[in-house]
């Protein structure tokens, strides 16, 4: 499979590795003399540019989180002028005011450049059809996708979200290879699609699918290869961080974290440590070229592993495995982390239940109360209510296994649950703190 | 031969919510449909329940129920016909354990002079056998047109 910055892409790992220093060093040399907000934070951390020598030495540099960005609203961190900036994305504000996100030239060429070579990686080209069915606008998936799907020379059909009887017709008449979308919304759309008796793997030529912006689960991902024909690729990013940057290859092995770009570590969420190849923990990230809103040590609240060894495919970059969970998204339950992916990988070993799910957490006397609703297939309905019984209880075994807490599963008729455009809302919790 | 077929009644068992209101859908489906419902009971699961009845136009009532989105199946059911008399249950049961028939759920309704009872069995054919073979009657899906 070709490159799309081959330079780059295959640099052996100290060369990358030098590389980042270097960006680090210029970073914080400019962070420190020509921001007042970037100043003030790390004299706080008593650290100066002279500290960072080595790579290792990030550490010594204050983190950010989600609050620095809200306080700073709309653009006091920004070291761009107006006369630099070309865009401003804003990403969705479900707590309190949203984060502005401005980009110069160079800003807008780096992302675009990061998400053509994942494209590319994934063997997506010039001769294919690339349907973004994310939302055009303010939220970056939209144009992110957009851009480096152009960028790369394939043809997009910016279909935005919405109106998915006519997503569907666009993608076979179009002749659609890849789509940009949440799993949940591609899951959603082939349901339509089944209804209005179209077939995906059948009827359309649409083979991958380019899924982020929520946590799913590798079984969710086999469901989806099995009924729809697609093959999904988890990719990553944030609007903090620009937008979508990243993506597996078609390896599928991890998401290739470009080492140029940014610099990943990942910690204990709780001790701040960093934590070793493979273990699971916090992304911190810092954005190493960033021009209009740079980031340092930013704690994005997604959980994950990292890896850094060469990719059968040949590039060098770190990977990153599957997000897990936001440290938000997760929920505790009786005192036991709960991520909804794995409640949906322990749901969908059984076939006899949808895609859909919700989790109710409920306080029941001093005990937290866990529910979880799931639609029964109208082809596993049987009118015999012990083997019903028995599903229920078959499933609950299994998430009790899996999450070391017990929950109740309570089986919903078909089409009853919420679906969800954008991202997936599956937890209502319903506990008082 | 004998066509056991015509004895197989084809009862409707919806899967519902426990929550309020979902009966009255269904019922006002069959309203809707102009179906007349003829004998009818609730299975209890967990959060959720069966809903089992006889209409006189099943396959209209199925039509309708799956185009306002409910998850219908058809259950074959044998309809016996029952002396309106004490003891009657028990004298059909009885000859049912004898033949080492199991029933997996039963409900009956009055319908004068006699009674009917629905029985959903493993084995229907075998039930259908036994119980004509006992002398008693079953009511064929004419019956219930």
């Amino acid at each position: 499979m070709g490159c799309w910055n081959p330079k780059v892409e295959l640099m052996p790992k100290n060369e990358l590795q030098n590389l980042q220093l270097k960006s680090l060093k210029a970073l914080v040399y400019r962070l420190y003399n020509f921001s007042p907000f970037y100043r003030q934070r790390m004299e706080a951390k008593g650290v100066v540019p002279d500290d960072i020598v080595k790579l290792d030495d990030v550490t010594k540099l204050p983190f950010m989180t989600k609050k620095d960005l809200r306080d700073g609203y709309p653009d006091k961190i920004f070291m761009a002028s107006k006369r630099e900036i070309v865009r401003y994305h804003a990403s969705s504000g479900t707590t309190g005011k949203p984060t502005i996100v401005g980009y110069t030239r160079n800003d807008i060429e780096t992302w675009t450049e990061s998400l053509a070579r994942s494209l590319t990686s994934i063997g997506l080209g010039s001769d294919d059809v690339i349907q973004v069915s994310n939302t055009y606008g303010l939220f970056t998936g939209g144009l992110g996708f957009h851009y480096a799907a152009e960028k790369i020379g394939a043809a997009v059909v910016p279909a935005s979200t919405g109106n998915t009887e006519r997503q569907i017709q666009l993608i076979q008449d179009l002749g659609v290879t890849a789509m940009a979308a949440t799993p949940s919304y591609l899951m959603y759309l082939g349901e339509i699609a089944d209804k209005n008796h179209i077939s995906i793997k059948n009827d359309t030529s649409l083979r991958v699918g380019l899924l982020g912006a929520e946590p799913w689960s590798d079984r969710m991902r086999d469901r989806m290869h099995d009924w729809l024909g697609v093959k999904g690729i988890n990719c990553y990013g944030a609007s903090e961080l620009a937008g979508p940057l990243w993506s597996e290859c078609s390896e599928q092995q991890g998401i290739h974290f470009w080492g140029d770009i940014a610099l990943l570590e990942i910690i204990d969420p709780k001790t701040e440590e960093p934590l070793g190849p493979g273990e699971r923990g916090e992304m911190v990230i810092t954005m190493l070229t960033k021009e209009a809103f740079p980031l340092i040590r930013y704690r994005i609240g997604d959980i994950t592993s990292m890896e850094w060894e060469k990719c059968s495919c040949g590039r060098t970059h770190p990977r990153i495995s599957r997000i897990t969970g936001r440290v938000d998204d997760m929920i505790i339950v009786r005192g036991i982390n709960v991520f909804p992916s794995q409640v949906e990988f322990a749901l969908l070993c059984n076939p006899e239940v949808g895609n859909e799910f919700q989790i109710t957490v409920e306080r029941k006397g001093a005990m937290d109360d866990m529910m979880v609703k799931v639609e029964l297939k109208p082809e596993a309905f049987t009118d015999n209510i012990i083997q019903l019984n028995a599903l229920r209880e078959r499933i609950e075994n299994r998430l009790k296994t899996l999450l070391n807490v017990s929950a109740t599963v309570e089986l919903v008729e078909p089409g009853t649950l919420p679906r969800f455009e954008g991202k997936a809302k599956r937890v209502v919790d319903r506990r008082e703190y | 031969m004998l066509d056991r077929e015509k004895y197989h009644i084809k009862q409707l068992s919806i899967f519902s919510e426990n929550r309020p209101g979902r009966l009255m859908d269904i019922a006002g489906s069959m309203k809707e449909a102009k179906v007349n419902i003829l004998g009818f009971t609730i299975a209890e699961g967990s959060g959720y329940g069966v809903v089992r009845m006889l209409v006189d136009q099943p396959e209209k009532a199925h039509q309708m129920l799956t185009k306002e989105g409910h998850v219908v199946k058809f259950t074959d059911v044998l309809a016996v016909k029952m002396e309106d008399k004490p003891g009657g249950l028990y004298d059909l049961t009885l000859m049912l354990r004898d033949a080492g028939i199991n029933i997996e759920y039963a409900y009956g309704y009055r319908n004068s002079p006699a009674a009917v009872l629905i029985l959903r069995v493993e084995d229907i054919d075998r039930a259908t056998d036994t119980i004509l073979a006992s002398g008693r009657e079953l009511y064929d899906v004419s019956h219930f047109k």
